[in-house]
């Protein structure tokens, strides 16, 4: 059913409101409105609520966001940003449209389903990677392509971490192209970060816009913060009372160090740095405290593989914790995510996941992947080559959106560039088509312009399987673009799952 | 606890009280300065020397307004008020997942509201205004803590912080009547002399409190003696000591910063702070300074050892 938006309430307020009429979607699918001012089910009031709004009132709440952000201190920082005298310099104000993007329950239902489906998958495949590599022998999984991993870790195999999970969280990037089908782009299982952001938003939202959230049926997100903790809980090697779950973070220069206290807060964990951590010599993990050493149970380590213990990986790692992966070894630490998982957040690997659904699970794949060209294949690497200015070219092993080359908008040089790149060494990169990533009102001074976006869910394997009731969307803020990525100019909404089974 | 969180905490405390004492001096100091006939009036860089911030501070001129720039916004001298902010600032934000959300949220918006105001050109009437609200914002924060923060160790090391910055920021602001060239008088004081001792006491809030405890006029010995050991205003140096032991007797291993803690106490009990001299006094505020000093380095031997 079809939702028509009515506008203003006479002729002097049309010319100070939001007209959706107005409002152009470009070719690509509006996730708010079907066109001609149409709003898409479940988006009806919000749309509604919206034209009703005059421009001073629209103002209005955008400062209150604004304010509510800096009060709230939601930050994000940004890696090239240098301290200047006298001032930290680090911390960016998080940049939020006030509009919502809305998904109907209906339709979140069957995505919930699909993303649990592929983590327990995935998990799978990481086990069967450390173990008999089974998927490999019956010929499904090609050999070298394991061998060519980066995120492969010798360190673990053979080893069984608690209930066989090996991405215990798990970021799945989500895009939906003209049609209105939606992809998913690719799975983050090392360190995903940005769930912090979709619980602030949804806070944000309740400030800026109280009537709304009271007479619209959007489902709560709050239960994140609870599950990851049982999650972690599950893990704990000693089953005695409330394990100790701690935070390993960086430390305060880190990108994502406004998560990592966020989440600890959350939890009631100790958000620990790794000096604050000693192995000791009977290979448990101790934290540094005011009464002495006491023992640490489970670490949700926000730390890269390879910077989490100096003994086992980089010996320059000065945020790590020596012996830490001598004493998961032994079992006496839960790690979240556990080291060498990262094995199957690679873009190559990605490529395959829809056979592993049904190599595993015997089942189809609930959501499909956007069609990938493996650079490593000689058939495929010919195509991209030829085809660099219609793709998107990415490396299998860097997140953030760094490295990658979008055809239609490089110029030659880069594309020379990326083609020498490729031929050096392809196993390192993937191409796929440009799909026209999705749009949704956002604002632009008063007036609603498309801007693309995705959807990062986020997905908790423990003894169940847990998806966030949406996610968080990240929306590039310059028209035309889409990078959505915060260290790159995006911004986000609140994502609202609504539930239309009557009215809504 | 850990400790790394614990010695955030600590600091946090500390530099919010520094700001905000830092506020009340400064505004003292000016509404003093008014009241005073040019001749015995002390030069403004005297506060610098009360702050200990003397050494940064060459070669920007003794003039008001460049002490007071420097006392507040400048971002080169680490015991300005904005930098004091700023650091506070930073402590709470390696703390937030143990601070009460409002908390961090209060000391963000002190230091951004702060840092907005104090940055402008210096105008006398603004600038009484935003030294208030940086009073009135952490008196705010200590509020939050107050009524929304579990008595547990962090709490401890909040208070502990706080307690002991205050006592050494209320022999500071003492120190203020100290430098004025005033000679001291026994008995009844001049209007001047008045004028000095009540400014100190309105700096620390103390006004009111002083006259129903002492049912008297401003006299120097009696004010001293209410500021530096009236065991139950909030700012007098004995109330502060006091809270500090009160904290270290609720962590675990305080043996030692005990110790030093009762020894700082007795420097006041054991001395009549009321017959001092000028230069006396002021060789007596040095003392209690550097027994602060010692103090806080024992409270960081037993609880923030170096992590390797």
């Amino acid at each position: 059913m079809w939702v028509v938006v009515r506008f203003g309430r006479g002729s002097n307020d049309f010319a100070m409101s939001i007209d959706w009429r107005q409002y152009a979607a470009n070719g690509a699918f509006d996730e708010l409105i079907a066109g001609g001012g149409k709003a898409r089910p479940g988006a009806g009031r919000l749309c509604r609520f919206l034209a009703r709004l005059s421009d001073a009132e629209l103002k209005e709440r955008k400062a209150a966001a604004e304010l509510a952000i800096q009060m709230m201190g939601i930050t994000f920082t940004v890696y090239s940003d240098k301290r200047t005298k006298g001032q930290t310099g680090i911390d960016r104000a998080w940049p939020f449209d006030i509009i919502p993007r809305v998904i109907r329950k209906s339709e979140w239902d069957r995505i919930a389903a699909g993303l649990a489906q592929r983590v327990r998958a995935l998990n799978l495949f990481i086990d069967d990677v450390y173990h008999d590599q089974k998927i490999v022998k019956d010929g499904v999984f090609p050999r070298d392509l394991l061998a060519g991993s980066r995120n492969f870790r010798p360190q673990c195999v053979g080893f069984s971490p608690p209930l066989k999970v090996w991405a215990h969280i798990c970021g799945s990037d989500l895009i939906r192209d003209k049609d209105g089908t939606v992809y998913v782009l690719e799975d983050n299982l090392r360190v995903p970060s940005g769930v912090s952001y979709m619980l602030e938003n949804r806070e944000v939202t309740k400030r800026v816009f109280p009537e709304l959230m009271a007479s619209v049926r959007v489902l709560p997100v709050h239960d994140y913060p609870a599950q990851l903790s049982d999650t972690l809980a599950a893990i704990a090697p000693r089953k005695r009372g409330r394990p100790e779950i701690v935070v390993l973070t960086p430390g305060i220069y880190n990108s994502a160090y406004f998560e990592h206290a966020y989440l600890a807060r959350q939890m009631g964990a100790e958000l620990v740095e790794g000096s604050d951590l000693v192995v000791g010599d009977d290979d448990h993990v101790y934290m540094r405290t005011i009464a002495g050493l006491t023992p640490v149970d489970v670490i949700y380590r926000r730390i890269d593989d390879l910077f989490l213990d100096p003994e086992a990986f980089r010996p320059d790692s000065a945020i790590g914790v020596p012996g830490l992966l001598r004493a998961w070894r032994k079992g006496n630490v839960g790690l979240a995510n556990a080291p060498g998982a990262g094995v199957a957040d690679d873009k190559v690997v990605y490529a395959y996941v829809p056979q592993m659904i049904r190599y595993y699970l015997d089942e189809d794949a609930i959501l499909p992947n956007v069609p990938t060209y493996k650079c490593v294949e000689k058939k495929a690497r010919e195509h991209v080559l030829a085809n660099l200015d219609k793709l998107v070219v990415k490396p299998a092993n860097e997140s953030g959106g760094y490295g990658m080359l979008v055809g239609p908008q490089s110029t030659k040089r880069e594309r020379e560039k990326m083609a020498a790149r490729v031929r050096a060494r392809p196993r390192e990169y993937i191409a796929q088509p440009m799909v026209t990533l999705s749009t949704a009102p956002t604002l632009v001074g008063v007036r609603p312009e498309p801007r693309h976006m995705d959807l990062r869910p986020f997905i908790l394997l423990g003894g169940d399987v847990t998806v966030t009731t949406g996610g968080l969307t990240r929306v590039a803020l310059k028209a035309g673009s889409t990078v959505v990525n915060s260290s790159q100019g995006g911004g986000s909404k609140d994502t609202w799952i609504v539930d239309t089974s009557r009215g809504g | 606890m850990l400790s790394r969180v614990a010695e955030n905490v600590y600091w946090l405390a500390r530099y919010v009280e520094r700001a905000e004492n830092t506020a009340r001096l400064i505004n003292v100091t000016a509404h003093v300065m008014m009241d005073l006939p040019v001749k015995v009036r002390f030069g403004w860089d005297t506060l610098l020397t009360i702050t200990g911030s003397g050494g940064d501070y060459r070669g920007r001129g003794r003039g008001e307004a460049a002490v007071i720039r420097f006392l507040t916004a400048d971002g080169d001298n680490r015991g300005s008020l904005l930098s004091s902010l700023r650091r506070a600032r930073e402590s709470a934000r390696t703390v937030r997942d143990i601070l009460p959300q409002e908390a961090w949220e209060q000391v963000n918006t002190v230091y951004l509201e702060a840092g907005r105001n104090l940055a402008r050109k210096p105008n006398p009437r603004a600038r009484y205004d935003h030294l208030n609200a940086v009073v009135v914002g952490c008196q705010e924060l200590a509020g939050i803590v107050e009524g929304t923060m579990s008595r547990d160790w962090a709490f401890e090391f909040l208070r502990a912080g706080r307690h002991l910055e205050r006592a050494d920021m209320t022999t500071r602001i003492i120190d203020v009547r100290a430098a004025s060239r005033l000679p001291d008088t026994v008995g009844d004081l001049t209007p001047f002399e008045n004028v000095l001792w009540m400014g100190v006491l309105r700096t620390m809030s103390a006004y009111q409190m002083y006259r129903r405890h002492t049912h008297g006029m401003v006299r120097r010995p009696d004010v001293l003696t209410f500021l530096f050991t009236d065991p139950v205003f909030p700012r007098s140096f004995l109330h502060c000591v006091t809270r500090v032991e009160e904290s270290l007797r609720n962590l675990p291993g305080a043996e030692g910063p005990l110790r030093t803690a009762r020894a700082v106490g007795k420097l006041v009990t054991e001395v009549a702070p009321a017959d001092l001299k000028r230069e006396e006094l002021h060789q007596f505020i040095d003392d209690l300074q550097l027994g602060l000093a010692a103090l806080n380095d024992r409270i960081t031997d037993a609880y923030f050892p170096a992590a390797q």
